[in-house]
C-alpha cells in the first residue's frame, strides 16, 4: 500500500460526513457567541447554558415526542439564560469572563440535578432522522452527495446560518449598530444607539443559539443525554470565535478544522493505526491553540470587548 | 493625628460595608439552593444542618474541609496573582496535573539516598512545571495574541492526554504492567510523604469536647500541606502589596498603555504573573500527592485527578477578594460548602450537582455584587464630599479674612 | 426498599456530632448494614448499576435484615474517600464498598486505620495483605469472548467495531475477549478497537461508532458508561449491539443482542457469609460463568428472528459449557499482554 492509498483509506468520504456533524453544535454556539462579542460581550458560559439546551430539549421530546417542542424549549431556555448573562454584564456591568464562568458552573450543575431527578437512567429518543436531498444526495463524485445532502436538518440550518449571519453583521442596520457598539459604545451612544439594549439582543440572541447548539447534540446527532454531555465543547465554541476572527466564515472554518481533526483521529482509531490514543485525542486542541497563534494580530477584534459601557463616562 | 474612636468606628462600619454585598451574594444563593431543596422535597433546614455537620460537625469531618481546602488554597493564590496581572488564568487543572507529574516523577526517582529531601526536590519539581506550563500561556498571550482563556482551556485538555500517556507507559506502576494496567504511578517511599498533621491539645482539652485522641486531627487525613498554602498565601500577599515585582504586575493589571509609559515590560510581567499562577497551581498538584494520595493516578474524568480544584480555585480566589489572604478564609468556606454537598447526598439522597449550581450562582452574585460595592463607595464618597465642603465654608466663614 | 433517603435523621445527628458526642453506634444488630460508593450514576446502564442492582436484589431478599446506602456519581477519588472515611469511622456499617478500581489506594488505607470494619473493593484482586479488605474483580474476557464470537457469528460483513473507554481494568479484558473470540469464529473478520480515553465522553463515543459504521462494521459492542451512545447509533443503522456490565436491553431494543451481565450478589452473599462467621477479609473474588457471577443475557427485544434466536441461545451455551470446562483459550495473546489492542 503506498502513501496515497493509506491516506485515501483514512481521509474517506464518511471522515468529512462526520466533520459535518461534529461542527454543528460548535457552529450553532459560536455563531451566536460572535455576535455577543460583535457587540463587546464575552459570555464564557456558553457550555453551561448549552447544557441546559441539551437537558431541557431532550426531555421535551423524551415528554411529548415532538422534536420541535424540543429545539422550541431549548431556543426558550437558552433565550432566558442569555437574559439573565446579559442583565449581569449590561445592566450590573460585572466582570463577563468570571460571570461566564458562574454561568457554566449553575447550568453544568442544575442540567445534572434535573436528568437525575426527572429521568435518572440513560434513554434514547427518536431523534432527528437524515434528510436525503433529492438528487444531489445521489452524487457519487467525491462522495458529495454522502458528505453534504444526506444529514439532518440542524445541520443544514447551521451551516445555512453562516451566511445570514454573515449577511446581517455586514449588510444590515442592526449589524452595523451591533459592529459600532462593539467597536466604541460611546460614539455609537452619541449617535442614538441604544447601547443596552443592542447588546442584550446580542445575548439573547447568543443564549438560544448556544440552547439550540445544546439540543442539536441531544435532539438531533446523539439522541441520548447524560450529565455533562457537552464536556466542555461550549469553550471549544468561544475559542472559534476568536480563531475565525469575530466573522462567520472564518468561524465556520475554525469549526470545521477541529472537527475533521477529530473526526481523523477517530477514523485513525477505527482502522486501528498504532498511533498512542492519548497523543490523537489531544491533536485536535493542539491545533487549535497553534491556529490560535497564527491567527495574527487580531486586529479585527471588537475593541469594547469585555468593556462594560455607562453613559457620561 | 491620632485617630478618633468615631473615625475608627466609621471606618469598621464602611469595612463591613463594602463586604455586605458580598454576604447578601451569599444569602440569595442560598435562598436558590432552599428553593431548589423544597422543589426535591427536602426541607432546606435539614439539608443545611446535613451539610453543615458533613462540613464542621466533628473532628473528622472538619479535617476533610481543611483537606478540600488546600488544593484550592494554592490554586486560588495562584489566580489572584493572575487576575491581579490583568491574567484570565482557567489552566489551574492543566497547571496542577503538570506539577503533579513532574514532582511525582521527580519524588520516584529521589528514591530511598536522598531520604526527605526527595520532598522539597519534588515540590520545586512541581512548582516549576506548573510555572512553565502556565507561562506557557503567558507567552502566547504576550507574543502571539493568544487569549489566555481560551489557551488555557485547551491546555488543561492537552494535560489530562499527557498525563494519561505517562500513566499508560513511561510512569505506570511496574506492578500494575501486564495485569490491571490501571494508570498509575508506583507509591512514593514513605520518607517522601508530607507527614500527616495533628495538633497536641493541652491536658483536659480533649475530655472536654468528648475527642477520641489526646491530639486534635489525629487519625484524620489532614496534612501538612495546609501550613505551606496558609504561609505561602501570606508570601505571596507580602510579595502583590509590599515588592516592586508586585507592585508592577498590579500596574500592568490596571493599566497596560500606563505600564508601558512608565517603563514596565508589560509582556514579560504577563508571563511572570502567569507562571507564579501556573506555580502555584503546580504546587497544588504535587502536595496532593504528597500529602494525600501519595501516587498520580487517574481518576478517569475528564478532569485527570484534580477534582476540579483547579477551577474551584478560580471561585476561592473571586470570593477571597482577588487578595491571597482572602482566599485562606473563602478556601475553607468553599472547602466546607464541597464536603457538606457530599455528606447531604449521603444522607438525603440530594444529588451533589445541586452545589456545582450553586457555587455557580454564588460566583454570579459575587461577581454582580461588586456594582452594589462601586455604589455604595461612591455615594459615601459624595457624603464625605458634602460634608468636608459644608466644613470648609463653616470654616471659611468662621475665620474673618 | 431503599435507604438512600434518611430524612429526620440529619437533623439529629447533625445536633449530636455538634456536640462531638456521636457514639460510635456498634454494628451489633441484626440488621446487616453495606454502604457503597461508585464513580457514575447508580443508572449509569453500566459498571456502577451492576453494583446497584446486586445491593437491591439484596435488600428486596433479605427484607429488613438488610440495609444499604449508595453514594452515586462519585467519580473524584477525593470525595470517595471522605464517604467511606464517614462510614468506616460512624461503626453504623457492617461492610464499606468502594466500587471502582480507582478507589484502591483509599481503602488500602483505610483498612489499615479501622482495622474492626470490613471493606471491600473492585475491580481488583489486591486485599493489600489486609485481614479486613476483600477484593472482587470479573473474568470479563468470558462474556467478552462470548459476545465477539457471536458477532463474528451474525456479522454479515465481518466488520465489528470497539468503543473503549481507557484501555484499563474489566474494560480491557472484556475487549480482549471479546476481539479473541470474534476471530476464534471468524479469523479473517475486522475487529477494530477504538479506545476513546474517556469514560463519559458521549459525543466522542459516538462519532466513533459512527465511523465504524461508515467503515462497514454491521456489529458493535463497548464498555463503560458512555456506551449510551454507540447505542444509538446501533439501533439508529440497525446494527447489532453486544453490551457488558449490565443489561441495556431496553435501551438498544431490537439492535441488542447478549449482553455481560455483572451479578456482584454472587460476591455479597460470600462476603456477607464470611463476616457473620467473624471474618472482616482476606478474600479475593472473581466473578466467574462458573460461579454464575457473570450471566449472559439475551435481548427479549431483540429484532432477531426465532431460528437465528435459537442459534444464539445454543452458542451461548456451548460456549458457556466450554469456558466453564476450560476448554477454551480465551486470551491467546495473554502472555505477551501487549498494551496495544488494535486489530
Amino acid at each position: 500500500m503506498n502513501i496515497f492509498e493509506t491516506i485515501g483509506s483514512i481521509v474517506t468520504a464518511s471522515v468529512f460526513a462526520s466533520t459535518l456533524r461534529l461542527a454543528t453544535p460548535y457552529l450553532f454556539a459560536a455563531i451566536g457567541e460572535t455576535f455577543a462579542q460583535r457587540s463587546g460581550l464575552l459570555n464564557l458560559g456558553v457550555d453551561g447554558i448549552m447544557l441546559m439546551g441539551a437537558f431541557t430539549g431532550f426531555y421535551a421530546v423524551y415528554a411529548t415526542g415532538s422534536l420541535l417542542l424540543g429545539v422550541l424549549t431549548a431556543l426558550v431556555v437558552g433565550g432566558l439564560m442569555g437574559l439573565a448573562i446579559a442583565f449581569i454584564s449590561v445592566t450590573l456591568r460585572a466582570k463577563q469572563g468570571i460571570s461566564g464562568i458562574g454561568l457554566y458552573l449553575f447550568g453544568l450543575g442544575l442540567s445534572e440535578l434535573l436528568f437525575q431527578r426527572l429521568i435518572g437512567t440513560p434513554k434514547s429518543i427518536e431523534r432527528f432522522p437524515d434528510i436525503y436531498i433529492p438528487v444531489l444526495s445521489d452524487i457519487e463524485f467525491l462522495g458529495i452527495g454522502q458528505i453534504f445532502f444526506r444529514q439532518n436538518l440542524l445541520v443544514y440550518i447551521a451551516f445555512a446560518s453562516v451566511p445570514i449571519a454573515a449577511y446581517v453583521l455586514r449588510r444590515t442596520s442592526y449589524g452595523l449598530k451591533i459592529r459600532a457598539v462593539g467597536q466604541n459604545p460611546a460614539a455609537a451612544d452619541a449617535m442614538d444607539v441604544n447601547v443596552a439594549r443592542i447588546r442584550y439582543s446580542t445575548q439573547i440572541f447568543g443564549g438560544m443559539m448556544a440552547g439550540l447548539a445544546g439540543a442539536s447534540l441531544s435532539v438531533a446527532l446523539l439522541g441520548v443525554f447524560q450529565q455533562n454531555l457537552t464536556g466542555g465543547l461550549g469553550f471549544i465554541a468561544v475559542a472559534l470565535v476568536y480563531f475565525g476572527r469575530w466573522r462567520p466564515v472564518g468561524v465556520m472554518i475554525g469549526a470545521l478544522l477541529f472537527s475533521f481533526v477529530n473526526a481523523l483521529q477517530l477514523q485513525v482509531g477505527a482502522l486501528g493505526f498504532d498511533v498512542p490514543p492519548e497523543f490523537s485525542t489531544m491533536a485536535p486542541y493542539v491545533i487549535t491553540i497553534i491556529a490560535l497563534a497564527f491567527a495574527g494580530r487580531q486586529t479585527e477584534k471588537p475593541t469594547a470587548l469585555t468593556v462594560p459601557f455607562q453613559r457620561g463616562e | 493625628m491620632s485617630i478618633s474612636p468615631a473615625t475608627w468606628a466609621r471606618t469598621a462600619l464602611n469595612r463591613l460595608l463594602d463586604a455586605s454585598p458580598l454576604v447578601i451574594a451569599l444569602l440569595l444563593a442560598f435562598m436558590v439552593a432552599s428553593t431548589l431543596l423544597l422543589a426535591l422535597n427536602v426541607s432546606p433546614l435539614e439539608g443545611f444542618a446535613s451539610m453543615f455537620e458533613g462540613a464542621f460537625g466533628n473532628e473528622n469531618s472538619t479535617a476533610e474541609t481543611f483537606v478540600k481546602a488546600t488544593p484550592m488554597l494554592f490554586v486560588a493564590i495562584g489566580i489572584c496573582i493572575a487576575f491581579r496581572g490583568g491574567m484570565t488564568n482557567v489552566g489551574g487543572e492543566g497547571q496542577m496535573i503538570m506539577g503533579a507529574v513532574a514532582g511525582t516523577a521527580v519524588a520516584l526517582a529521589a528514591g530511598e539516598p536522598l531520604g526527605w529531601l526527595g520532598i522539597p526536590l519534588a515540590i520545586i519539581a512541581g512548582f516549576i512545571a506548573g510555572a512553565l506550563y502556565g507561562g506557557l500561556a503567558g507567552w502566547l498571550k504576550a507574543w502571539f495574541n493568544v487569549n489566555e482563556i481560551l489557551s488555557t482551556i485547551m491546555l488543561n485538555a492537552i494535560a489530562v492526554q499527557f498525563m494519561n500517556f505517562m500513566l499508560n507507559g513511561p510512569m505506570l506502576d511496574p506492578t500494575e504492567a501486564g495485569v490491571n494496567q490501571i494508570p498509575k504511578t508506583a507509591r512514593i517511599l514513605e520518607t517522601i510523604q508530607l507527614p500527616r498533621l495533628s495538633l497536641p491539645l493541652p491536658p483536659g482539652v480533649a475530655d472536654l469536647f468528648s475527642l477520641q485522641n489526646a491530639e486534635l486531627f489525629a487519625r484524620t487525613r489532614l496534612h501538612w500541606g495546609l501550613v505551606i498554602a496558609v504561609l505561602l498565601a501570606v508570601v505571596a500577599y507580602f510579595l502583590l502589596w509590599r515588592t516592586t515585582v508586585g507592585y508592577r504586575i498590579r500596574a500592568v493589571g490596571e493599566n497596560e498603555r500606563a505600564s508601558r509609559y512608565a517603563g514596565i515590560s508589560v509582556r514579560g510581567h504577563m508571563v511572570l504573573s502567569m507562571m507564579l499562577a501556573g506555580g502555584f497551581a503546580g504546587l497544588a498538584g504535587i502536595i496532593q500527592v504528597l500529602g494525600l494520595q501519595y501516587r498520580l493516578q487517574t481518576d478517569g474524568s475528564a478532569t485527570g485527578f484534580t477534582g476540579n480544584a483547579g477551577f474551584n480555585g478560580i471561585v476561592v480566589a473571586l470570593f477571597g477578594g482577588l487578595n491571597p489572604l482572602g482566599a485562606i478564609p473563602a478556601s475553607a468556606f468553599f472547602g466546607g460548602l464541597l464536603v457538606g454537598a457530599q455528606k447531604m447526598q449521603r444522607d438525603l439522597g440530594v444529588p451533589a450537582a445541586l452545589i456545582t449550581s450553586i457555587n455557580g450562582l454564588i460566583v454570579i452574585f459575587a461577581v454582580s455584587s461588586e456594582y452594589f460595592r462601586v455604589w455604595l463607595t461612591r455615594r459615601r464618597r459624595l457624603a464625605e464630599a458634602e460634608a468636608q465642603q459644608k466644613a470648609a465654608s463653616a470654616s471659611t466663614a468662621g475665620v474673618p479674612s | 426498599m431503599l435507604h438512600m433517603n434518611k430524612k429526620g435523621m440529619g437533623l439529629g445527628l447533625a445536633a449530636l456530632g455538634l456536640l462531638g458526642v456521636l457514639p460510635a453506634v456498634s454494628a451489633q444488630d441484626d440488621v446487616f448494614r453495606v454502604a457503597a460508593v461508585a464513580p457514575s450514576a447508580a443508572a449509569d446502564l453500566a459498571f456502577s448499576q451492576s453494583m446497584f442492582d446486586a445491593l437491591t436484589l439484596l435488600d428486596e431478599e433479605l427484607g429488613d435484615a438488610f440495609e444499604f446506602t449508595f453514594q452515586e456519581g462519585t467519580f473524584i477519588v477525593d470525595d470517595a474517600a471522605v464517604a467511606m472515611r464517614d462510614w468506616a469511622s460512624s461503626g453504623e456499617y457492617d461492610l464499606v464498598i468502594g466500587h471502582g478500581s480507582q478507589y484502591g489506594a483509599v481503602v488500602e488505607e483505610l483498612a489499615a486505620e479501622f482495622p474492626e470494619v470490613s471493606f471491600a473493593w473492585g475491580t481488583d484482586n489486591n486485599t493489600f495483605g489486609l485481614p479486613n479488605v476483600f477484593a472482587y474483580t470479573a473474568a470479563a474476557e468470558e462474556g467478552g469472548f462470548i459476545n465477539g464470537a457471536l458477532a463474528a457469528l451474525l456479522s454479515e460483513a465481518g466488520n465489528i467495531g470497539v468503543v473503549g473507554p481507557i484501555e484499563v481494568g474489566d474494560a480491557k479484558l472484556y475487549v480482549d475477549g471479546f476481539v479473541s473470540g470474534a476471530l476464534s469464529v471468524n479469523p479473517d473478520a475486522t475487529v477494530g478497537v477504538n479506545y476513546i480515553q474517556s469514560f463519559s465522553d458521549v459525543p466522542l463515543a459516538t462519532e466513533a461508532a459512527e465511523a465504524f459504521v461508515a467503515n462497514g462494521a454491521d456489529v458493535l459492542t463497548g464498555s463503560a458508561q458512555m456506551v449510551v451512545g454507540p447505542i444509538a447509533v446501533a439501533t439508529d443503522n440497525e446494527v447489532l449491539w453486544f453490551g457488558t456490565q449490565s443489561s441495556q436491553a431496553e435501551l438498544s431494543a431490537e439492535s441488542g443482542v447478549t449482553f455481560q451481565v455483572y451479578r456482584w450478589d454472587v460476591v455479597l452473599r460470600d462476603i456477607i457469609a464470611s463476616l457473620e462467621e467473624g471474618v472482616l477479609g482476606g478474600e479475593s473474588y472473581v466473578l466467574t460463568l462458573e460461579n454464575g457471577g457473570l450471566e449472559i443475557e439475551i435481548s427479549e427485544f431483540s429484532g432477531l428472528d426465532e431460528t437465528t434466536l435459537a442459534e444464539v441461545e445454543a452458542t451461548v451455551a456451548t460456549l458457556t459449557e466450554g469456558i466453564i470446562a476450560g476448554d477454551i483459550l480465551l486470551l491467546p495473546d495473554m502472555v505477551e499482554a501487549t498494551p496495544e489492542a488494535g486489530s
